[in-house]
């Protein structure tokens, strides 16, 4: 019986062309994805040091806390790259115990790392350095440092928010899309839970209360895939998403160094 | 998944296999070492020309690293490896093109 399907597998092979990558669709799939998202934070990295490059009075303020928090938040993340490798490791074992507790556990340093980042962006936005958009937070001094920066050098914060926030909702949408891959369809309650949490648990000014809704958009369009197609998610499908999570970690390579490292203020 | 697919991720499967775990935590551990190395060099009073060289080159050696171990790029085939990592750096180098325009513009004198 096995030796029938060995022959039919073959013979299915044999009806199309080698694969040009000698992978799987999904794999290529999810390559392709990777450059185009590539190309989209390299143009903004490089419109950033542009701009750098064209204003004569760029600012480096980032005390030591920040470049410390920075710090922690890479250590953070290139752990979760480890975790990750070993998950997709363990489901090509078939060790579904295994697999699920590395998974959780790239959630959490995912996780640590959205909230450490968060964080630091409350504190910037409560000190003056913040973008008219933000709601201004209340009851905080304003440092003159960081109000001086946001008036005279606009881009500054423009560029610094937009591209962390960029990657700030990758590395969301990530934890969520691993989050989904282990649990499948008992993550989706625990997503309308973490929404409701975070939006009614935070302070309106707070970039957790606004930014909370990312949650719930894709709880929402996972309730709708996983409804329209239930799914059993295999060893392939964890690779996916092991590349996602790396390409995710790849970025933060080049956005810390080039946007924090390169503003210290160095006294 | 079709036949011809899961025959694919049967034989990707089994390349995983013959990895180690040791290799992963090596590349961890150098990659923490850089950004150590990093994080020093972002508080000397260096020429930011020369800074940036020096952190924009260990930050493409760490994006090697995990592209090559972490995403398993290294192990994959010679077509993929190639169209994939040389039209990515193409692709960046062309807006590259463009930087001599951000230090001609400080001479301008447009305000």
């Amino acid at each position: 019986m096995s030796d029938v399907a060995v022959q039919h597998v073959s013979a299915a092979t044999a009806a199309y062309e080698p694969s040009l990558f000698g992978t799987y669709s999904k794999k290529i799939g999810m390559w392709l994805f990777l450059l185009s998202d590539s190309l989209t934070f390299g143009a903004l990295l490089y419109a950033y040091s542009y701009g750098r490059i064209s204003t004569p009075n760029w600012p480096t303020p980032f005390h030591s806390q920040s470049i410390v928090n920075a710090t922690i938040m890479t250590a953070f993340l290139l752990t979760s790259s480890l975790t990750m490798v070993l998950a997709v490791r363990a489901s090509i074992f078939g060790n579904t115990r295994a697999l699920r507790g590395w998974l959780v556990a790239t959630m959490i340093c995912g996780t640590a790392f959205v909230i450490l980042h968060g964080r630091e962006w409350n504190n910037l936005i409560a000190e003056g350095l913040t973008l008219p958009v933000f709601p201004s937070v209340p009851g905080h001094e304003v440092s003159k440092e960081f109000a001086d920066v946001t008036k005279t050098v606009p881009q500054f914060p423009g560029t610094f928010f937009g591209l962390t926030g960029m990657h700030m909702l990758h590395v969301t949408l990530g934890v969520l899309y691993l989050g989904v891959i282990a649990f499948r369809r008992n993550f989706i309650p625990a997503m309308y839970l973490l929404w409701l949490a975070a939006w009614l648990g935070t302070p309106s000014y707070s970039p957790f209360h606004y930014g909370a809704h990312v949650i719930l958009a894709v709880a929402v369009v996972c309730t709708i895939i996983l409804w329209l197609k239930p799914k059993v998610y295999d060893a392939s499908d964890v690779e996916v998403a092991g590349l996602y999570w790396h390409f995710v970690d790849l970025v933060w390579m080049f956005i810390f160094p080039l946007v924090y490292l390169m503003s210290t203020r160095i006294v | 998944m079709d036949a011809v697919q899961l025959e694919l991720a049967a034989k990707v499967a089994e390349q995983h296999r013959h990895h180690g775990k040791a290799q992963f935590f090596w590349v961890w551990g150098i990659l923490l070492i850089i950004t150590a190395i990093e994080v020093y060099l972002g508080y000397q009073n260096m020429e930011p020309v020369r800074m940036l060289s020096i952190l924009m080159g260990l930050s493409i050696v760490k994006a090697a690293m995990i592209i090559a171990y972490f995403m398993h790029m290294k192990f994959e085939v010679s077509a993929m490896k190639w169209l994939t990592m040389t039209s990515l750096v193409f692709c960046l180098a062309m807006m590259v093109v463009f930087f001599p325009d951000a230090f001609r513009i400080l001479h301008l004198g447009v305000r």
